[in-house]
């Protein structure tokens, strides 16, 4: 049964236009493709740029060419850094990324399959940034990670997307195969515009 | 003192005490940062009075970039003698959303826009 953390909807309403890009740990070791990550998200975030500026009023500062190729480059490139940081090795689960267009809404999703047992962990972390405010979280974090030089996946990403582009960030949690067991995360993040 | 790759450069000018960071700095976690820190660590031990930090040419930086310049912020905060500018500018849209938590970190740090 899947589990839903933050902000998630399973009802978003079909996107016209949008783009998915598929990695398959099975053509390439995926530690092999981390430069790939910066070229994918360049690509979304060049490709989506030529439909802005919108013609309507926006909520946010994020109309401009220049600033969504900005938002969208960096919010891709750390969902692919996790999705890749997180991803289940043993499993050939494919890891993908896509970027919908909607009337009001930049929305990302990233799915990567995950170790088992690094689920409630994660749960738990996602429980502590849901529950904050995010720029307090996010300097928190920075001096935390200053004292400590080994911390890995410290949220770093998701923190900045929520308190500096004021994205919403939702997680879906689901097994797909129960024996040998896959979990699979699906991350959302909407960018309002 | 000097680190060059196809993608990115970061710099140390001793003469104008400035460390000038450009291009796009996506490298894969703190290991693969360790020679920008140590060229930050060296920067330190050269002690000046003012220090500036300039980005007005970095494009894009990941959380792992977020990180090391924190990181290096709050070790120039540690020394109470030592002037922290950052550099920033509005063309960069990262930069407007991003570096204010610099500041936060070291509320006495300038930042200043071209």
């Amino acid at each position: 049964m899947a589990q839903i953390l933050g902000e998630f909807s399973d009802h978003l309403p079909v996107s016209q236009e949008y783009l998915t890009i598929v990695l398959s740990p099975s053509s390439a070791p995926l530690q092999q493709r981390w430069h790939n990550n910066g070229l994918s998200a360049d690509f979304m975030a060049d490709y989506f740029a030529a439909f802005f500026p919108r013609s309507q009023d926006t909520v946010s500062q994020i109309n401009s060419k220049v600033e969504v190729k900005s938002a969208v480059s960096f919010i891709a490139n750390e969902l692919l850094e996790n999705a890749m940081k997180f991803n289940d090795s043993t499993t050939n689960y494919p890891i993908s990324i896509t970027l919908q267009l909607h009337q009001d809404s930049l929305v990302f999703l990233a799915t990567n399959s995950l170790k088992a047992q690094t689920v409630d962990h994660f749960q738990a972390f996602i429980q502590e940034i849901i529950a904050g405010d995010p720029g307090d979280l996010l300097v928190r974090q920075l001096e935390k990670n200053a004292e400590d030089d080994n911390q890995i996946g410290s949220g770093l990403g998701l923190l900045t997307m929520m308190s500096d582009y004021l994205a919403k960030v939702g997680w879906k949690f689901e097994t797909v195969q129960e024996d040998p067991e896959i979990v699979i995360v699906t991350t959302m993040v909407y960018l309002m515009m | 003192m000097e680190i060059t790759s196809e993608k990115y450069s970061v710099q140390y000018d001793a003469a104008a005490k400035t460390i000038i960071c450009r291009g796009a700095l996506r490298l894969a976690g703190m290991e693969d940062y360790a020679p920008i820190v140590q060229l930050f660590d060296k920067v330190l031990e050269d002690h000046p009075s003012t220090l500036r930090l300039n980005l007005q040419e970095l494009e894009f930086l990941n959380s792992s970039g977020i990180n090391v310049l924190s990181k290096f912020v709050l070790k120039v905060r540690g020394k109470a003698d030592m002037q922290l500018i950052v550099q920033g500018s509005t063309a960069i849209p990262w930069q407007e959303r991003s570096l204010k938590n610099l500041q936060r970190l070291m509320p006495n740090l300038e930042l200043t826009w071209d």
